[in-house]
């Protein structure tokens, strides 16, 4: 195994994922032979080569800052779990 | 008549509703009948979409009275569940978004839709459409209309058994490493992944935003022609879409394959692809040379590194999109978090599926401190060498052809617990989305009465050049036509 359980508890807290007991032992297992595959790229011979992040070369474009949109929150906020008076509400996290 | 409505493409489908023959409305219903007797057999969709399909049916049939017919005026189609539908739900397969109803329209939907498309409903999909047989689907997997104990292939799963169950004559579909092309392959259906940039991702739930990209699932290229020129052309409203001109791609189909390049990758048919496939492939290619192509021999030699680069790279933009999803906003909560950690934590873990779960951690590892330059710069580095690898072949060649998948559709549940080999599912596809090519499946064969799909691969911009020599093939085949006995 090229990961252990220590590693894939920290990549869970890492990733915001809460996993259960046997999903752990199971993540462990195949997400080792899913870093064994990809290993496989350490062979290719990379020197001098530019890292490609856009598959036609291009450059992200750029828009004017202008205001295009209206705002349509209660549309939007129709969508989220708990609101009140327009806002989001999560647990507290200030005291 | 309308009793066979069901049988024909899109474009006679136009054809008919131009004449007169029968109205969209009677079309709709038929269809809607069709799709609801097969709802349990299938599971290919999320959503049907009756009411507002007989609404939309209704005001096409009055606009084409007017005289004010749109290109596709009428014609019945099904959306991917990755698009955002106003008013309906979008699922994209998960439980996070069981319950998500769109606020707003997909640059796809809407172009569709202003054209005079009626839309039947929402196909079912592999969460978050990761996945190679739509078994990660929250909603359940989709059944092979050719054999209901075989996957269909995925993510576009449900896309593509509604069409080749002639539930729909066309679906929408996305495709990041094959997921429109390789389900194509194992429903016996056409499946066009148009160059990345080419159809806007507005509205488009994403999953990997420098490989996904639009297209559709269709019963021949010529309706797939037709649908792309709705769909393609630049929107302001996706920073990745490219403002490049957009052809008659039906125009273009007319021309023959008189001095067509095509090329043949020789490690296409190494170990790994099935031997009748194989032949399949070979005889369709015979096929094209009869017609007056040239084939040639090209290499593509870093071509066994594009699986694992995609694993790298897809998993990485996935676990940074997917990030967005935290229980606040939108998507699921978890009951009673303990604090602001535990509701993120509880909301993704039990909102998302295992694969889900699987890819975003392994992104989350390859982009971690430590791990970046081995994992994520070097996946970066090979993609550029796969990419020049498939320049360098554009320049002796017009066409790059080969098998779409390395075997016929495969049963459920036969790989689902090996993700290496599912992610092998799609080492034919992949390198066009690494190097963000137009690629074309179009039936060329059966194997136990399982279809098999020719794999067409373009420049960029090469769009025409795919679509006239999958058309071409069609017009001297009968694969396309072939439908499964039970859904006749």
């Amino acid at each position: 195994m090229s990961l252990d359980k220590d590693q894939v508890q920290h990549i869970a807290v890492l990733a915001r994922l809460r996993l259960d007991e046997d999903e752990v032992a199971e993540t462990v297992e195949k997400l080792s032979r899913i870093v064994d595959f990809v290993d496989q790229l350490s062979q290719a011979a990379t020197n001098d080569v530019v890292p490609m992040a856009h598959p036609l070369n291009e450059s992200q474009r750029l828009r004017m800052d202008d205001v295009t949109e209206g705002s349509e929150r209660d549309a939007i906020q129709k969508n989220a779990p708990v609101v009140k008076n327009g806002l989001y509400l999560v647990p507290k996290v200030i005291e | 008549m309308t009793h066979d409505l069901h049988t024909q493409s899109l474009t006679q489908l136009a054809g008919g509703l131009g004449r007169g023959d029968f109205s969209s409305v009677e079309l709709t219903e038929a269809l809607l009948g069709r799709i609801e007797s097969h709802k349990q057999t299938l599971n290919a969709f999320v959503t049907i979409t009756a009411e507002k399909a007989l609404e939309s049916a209704s005001r096409a049939d009055a606009a084409r009275a007017a005289g004010d017919a749109g290109v596709l005026n009428g014609l019945p189609l099904v959306h991917k569940d990755i698009f955002c539908t106003r008013d309906v739900l979008t699922t994209c397969g998960s439980r996070m978004l069981e319950n998500f109803v769109s606020p707003y329209d997909a640059t796809v939907v809407r172009r569709l839709g202003e054209a005079g498309a009626v839309v039947l409903g929402k196909a079912n999909m592999d969460e978050f459409a990761m996945g190679s047989s739509n078994e990660t689907s929250y909603f359940g997997p989709v059944r092979n209309p050719w054999n209901l104990e075989c996957s269909p292939g995925g993510s576009s799963g449900g896309s593509a058994a509604a069409v080749a169950a002639r539930l729909s004559p066309a679906a929408t579909g996305t495709d990041t490493g094959g997921s429109i092309r390789q389900p194509a392959a194992l429903t016996g259906t056409v499946g066009l992944k148009p160059t990345y940039g080419r159809v806007s991702r507005y509205g488009m739930v994403a999953f990997a935003s420098s490989l996904d990209q639009a297209g559709v699932i269709t019963r021949s290229s010529e309706d797939a022609a037709l649908l792309l020129g709705v769909m393609a052309g630049f929107d302001e409203r996706d920073s990745t879409c490219i403002d490049h001109p957009v052809p008659d791609y039906v125009g273009a189909l007319s021309e023959s394959l008189q001095g067509l390049r095509v090329g043949i990758v020789r490690q296409h048919f190494d170990e790994g692809l099935d031997e009748r496939c194989a032949a399949a492939v070979r005889e369709s290619l015979a096929v094209l040379e009869s017609q007056g192509a040239i084939l040639s021999e090209v290499d593509l030699p870093n071509l066994d590194l594009s699986v694992p680069t995609y694993y790298v790279v897809a998993p990485a933009e996935c676990s940074s999109n997917l990030s967005r999803f935290d229980g606040v906003r939108f998507g699921h909560r978890a009951e009673d978090p303990e604090d602001l950690y535990d509701l993120y934590c509880r909301s993704r873990g039990e909102g998302f599926g295992a694969e889900v779960k699987r890819r975003i951690m392994t992104g989350t590892y390859v982009l971690s401190a430590g791990y970046y330059d081995a994992y994520y710069l070097k996946a970066q580095q090979v993609r550029h060498l796969i990419a020049d690898d498939f320049h360098k072949a554009f320049a002796s060649v017009d066409v790059i052809a080969g098998p779409t998948a390395p075997t016929p559709a495969f049963k459920l549940g036969d790989k689902i617990d090996d993700p290496i080999t599912m992610y092998l599912n799609d080492i034919y596809t992949i390198g066009a989305n690494l190097a963000g090519l137009p690629g074309i499946s179009t039936p060329c064969g059966f194997v136990d009465g399982l279809p098999v799909g020719l794999h067409l691969v373009g420049p960029h911009w090469g769009e025409e050049a795919i679509l006239r020599c999958a058309h071409n093939y069609e017009q001297l085949s009968s694969w396309h036509q072939a439908c499964p006995e039970e859904f006749a």
